[in-house]
């Protein structure tokens, strides 16, 4: 069982600036940024009104009428997201046990958009204590508990293997395609549909990330307002969206002559039992978790062609990170390029690991470096390569990923592709 | 790579017992947790009953600093996780701070916490919410706060399947310690007895009526008729064998098997992937169903789920089979909570010899299930099997066993 692999052979995306695969990399590979001001709902007593919006209409997506009504918006964007990397695998499912095949889906606030608008209807505006039942949507029990996510993939793919929802904050999506592999390795799984969806931009989430003054207020320049690792960056941008594997064992992937992207060839997680918000200037936890993913992938750090990053674009995230990288890959560290995709498609909490892992495998496909859009302004704390505006054709076979979140999770993947043998 | 995994700590919380202690002897002799909604007045909505964890004052055994910035499900996982390590003979600050991570099951997060700030966020304008608002309600919350109250640097997690989710954060927690790290807090705890929470279970059509609490919640029973939700949970504290051994830690048993499956999707015409769950786990425990002493069901007490779950076990163990109890008949059902609570109970059945009864109930006789009922049944007993069901058709079974000499 130890020598059990787990590769990507199928990539669906829809994310800020287009629906699916190649609209998302048209997207990152060009530099531009799909920021704006929200449109969602009036933000005029919002501290910062800016957000990665999806133009996304589920019933031209494929959905039915019926999977409209009783998911919410991240729940549907997961299972467009599913289809599109089902079709993209060519995998038939239908030819498999369905007990082999299970799925694992990120999110870090589940339902948050569905239960903000129906909060407010049940409770008549805020106006009820004891919140009126009667004015209750029929599946609101579907955004109390977000594996009715994982519920839907599963119906839309016919799946009856392990089935769950991993949230772990903004390390979500890549912790769930980390479980994922997990349960393919030890056996649990011959074939996983593992991604992640969040749809967060609501009136409550703007709320609270404005109290600790998280997202950004640079709201007259919305498009230059996703800033990471530049010297006047001053917040994130509230992203949304989700993208889906096929992830297989990899023998069973090469008998069946799929198309293998990438093998995920290290994982791993920690945690820096520090503060639910805060983190150590050090990157202490995630140049640990770094460390433990390369060393699962049997990867010496100069090997890392391209490096990820979290980048969210707050202060102490891009610092911290930059410490991690310095600390875990020595001084690789300043010679491989690092970028922030979130400078374009914003801070998807929970999906983005799961979008990011997807810019990793196209960036292996296309070798091309998707570059920092607005990154202007050095910072003398930010001193690697990020790749600044525009995308760098680079030969790029061996990916460190990395996400970072509330809660202190600090999670790392390496993706591997072909040119290194795995095929 | 296959390091055996025990549990040598638990902490409990839930409607019948605070603490392990407590809630033993409540479960054993078939005392109820389950009473009228005390935290809101429940008289505009068909239910009106729930297992509220009774006496719980978290000023009593959490530093005032935290109150703020938790939920009560958070305020319980803390002390249940405090309780757990103690129980285990663990000083966190004696321990590499990467050879201990934190698993929970997490169902609809700190949801009372989220009905506040939703509530000021739309009576009062989006500057009345609360800083603490941006985690003191998300999943991972749990996780988080115990990592960061004890020091836990290692892998960490958190799993939503519904009320199957316990398990599968159990089962994380061993494939952890199978992957090195010597020592996981796992388990779950949940707390969404609040109007919102109670407006969104209502919705799932799961929930009981009434307001009788001997009538209310009847799994298995020709009266099912739902559930009555409660709160609270079990945190455990998973070890690797050696581990464990090696400091003379107390050993309640092992987490010897594990299985999850999903139902099919409406109209395929398949069988509900509960038998196959319960399979898988006896297979990877490696034990036969005659080797199965006690059965912990779901015990949905919905007459069609009811049926599902009598039949799989028939299936497996044949009728009459084995000993079947559902103890979550005195607490309700507690979400999150619910999975990590029963393994306790199983585990704490292995300690004594005693399987719990299912309280208020009569088997349905079609069942053909040897339904443990009104009185504790002693037995010696080395291995269980506890059944979880998430809504939606989340499956998951673990096979626990006695320490082995």
């Amino acid at each position: 069982m130890n020598d059990r692999r787990a590769v990507i052979t199928g990539i669906g995306v829809i994310a800020p600036g287009g629906i699916g695969v190649k609209e998302f990399w048209s997207l990152l590979s060009e530099g531009r940024t799909a920021t704006r001001g929200i449109t969602f709902f009036d933000p005029s007593q919002f501290r910062s009104r800016v957000a990665a919006e999806i133009d996304f209409d589920p019933l031209a997506s494929g959905l039915g009428p019926q999977e409209v009504r009783r998911m919410d918006r991240a729940a549907q964007l997961a299972v467009v997201a599913a289809r599109e990397a089902v079709a993209d695998s060519g995998l038939e499912i239908d030819r498999l046990s369905p007990y082999r095949v299970g799925v694992t889906i990120g999110s870090a606030v589940g339902a948050t958009m569905g239960l903000d608008q129906e909060y407010r209807v049940v409770s008549d505006g805020g106006r009820l204590d004891l919140v009126d039942h009667g004015y209750a949507v029929p599946h609101l029990y579907n955004y109390l508990v977000p594996s009715s996510f994982a519920a839907e993939v599963a119906w839309a793919v016919d799946a009856q293997g392990p089935c769950t929802v991993v949230s772990t904050g903004c390390t979500s999506g890549l912790d769930a395609v980390g479980h994922a592999v997990e349960l393919i390795r030890e056996g649990s799984a011959d074939v996983m549909i593992a991604g992640a969806s969040d749809a967060p931009i609501s009136p409550i989430t703007m709320a609270c990330f404005d109290a600790i003054k998280a997202t950004t207020p640079l709201n007259d320049a919305p498009g230059e307002a996703s800033r990471p690792f530049d010297g006047t960056r001053n917040g994130f941008v509230l992203g949304e969206g989700s993208a889906v594997f096929i992830l297989e064992e990899r023998e069973a992937a090469k008998r069946r002559g799929a198309h293998i992207y990438a093998e995920v060839s290290g994982y791993a997680s920690r945690c820096n039992a520090f503060h639910m918000t805060g983190l150590r200037p050090d990157g202490v936890e995630m140049a640990e978790a770094i460390g433990v993913a390369l060393a699962e992938a049997g990867t010496a750090a100069a090997e890392i062609d391209y490096v990820n990053a979290h980048g969210s674009g707050t202060k102490q995230n891009d610092r911290h990170e930059t410490a991690a990288f310095k600390k875990s890959l020595g001084e690789h560290a300043y010679r491989v390029p690092v970028s922030s995709i979130k400078s374009m498609v914003g801070h998807s909490l929970g999906a983005i690991g799961s979008i990011e892992i997807a810019a990793s495998v196209l960036a292996m496909e296309n070798n091309v470096v998707p570059p920092t859009a607005n990154l202007h302004t050095p910072d003398p704390e930010c001193d690697l390569d990020y790749v600044p505006l525009t995308a760098r054709e680079w030969p790029t076979d061996t990916v460190l990923t990395v996400g970072s979140g509330f809660g202190g999770f600090q999670s790392a993947m390496v993706l591997t592709g072909e040119k290194r043998g795995t095929r | 790579m296959n390091a055996r995994t025990v549990v040598t700590g638990m902490g409990i919380a839930a409607p019948n017992g605070l603490g392990a202690e407590d809630f033993w002897t409540a479960t054993r002799n078939g005392r109820s947790g389950i009473g009228p909604v005390s935290r809101f007045d429940p008289a505009q909505y068909p239910l009106r009953l729930a297992g509220e964890v009774p006496g719980f004052v978290a000023e009593d055994h959490l530093p005032g600093r935290l109150l703020p910035q938790t939920d009560r499900m958070t305020r319980l996982a803390l002390v249940a996780a405090d309780w757990a390590l103690t129980d285990a003979g663990i000083t966190p600050d004696e321990v590499p701070a990467f050879d201990m991570g934190v698993v929970t099951s997490s169902s609809s997060g700190g949801f009372e916490f989220g009905q506040g700030e939703l509530q000021k966020l739309w009576s009062k304008g989006s500057r009345y919410v609360s800083a603490y608002q941006s985690f003191a309600w998300f999943y991972a919350v749990n996780s988080g706060q115990i990592s960061i109250r004890n020091g836990m640097k290692g892998p960490s997690s958190v799993l939503v399947s519904d009320q199957a989710g316990g398990l599968d954060a159990v089962a994380q927690a061993r494939r952890q310690i199978r992957k090195g790290t010597p020592m996981i807090v796992t388990g779950g705890v949940d707390a969404s007895i609040c109007p919102w929470g109670w407006v969104a279970q209502l919705a799932s059509g799961r929930l009981s009526t009434g307001d009788d609490p001997r009538r209310a919640y009847l799994p298995f029973d020709a009266h099912a008729h739902g559930h009555v939700p409660g709160e609270g949970g079990a945190i455990l504290l998973l070890e690797n064998v050696e581990n464990a051994r090696s400091r003379g830690a107390r050993i309640y048993g092992e987490i010897a098997g594990y299985a999850a499956t999903f139902d099919p999707r409406a109209g395929s015409g398949r069988e509900p992937g509960l038998r196959t769950a319960i399979e898988l786990a006896l297979a990877d425990a490696e034990v036969r169903p005659e080797d199965v002493d006690v059965i912990f069901a779901d015990a949905a007490a919905i007459p069609e789920m009811d049926r599902v779950e009598a039949e799989a076990i028939a299936a497996v163990f044949g009728p009459y089979g084995v000993p079947v109890t559902a103890p979550k008949s005195m607490t309700g059902r507690l979400y999150s909570g619910a999975a990590a609570l029963d393994l306790a109970s199983a585990l704490l059945s292995i300690s004594t010899g005693v399987i719990p009864p299912t309280t208020n109930v009569e088997a349905v006789p079609d069942y053909r299930l040897d339904l443990v009922t009104d009185e504790p049944r002693s037995t010696p007993i080395r291995t269980a099997l506890v059944v979880a069901r998430g809504h939606g058709g989340f499956n998951s079974a673990v096979v626990v066993q006695a320490p082995s000499d």
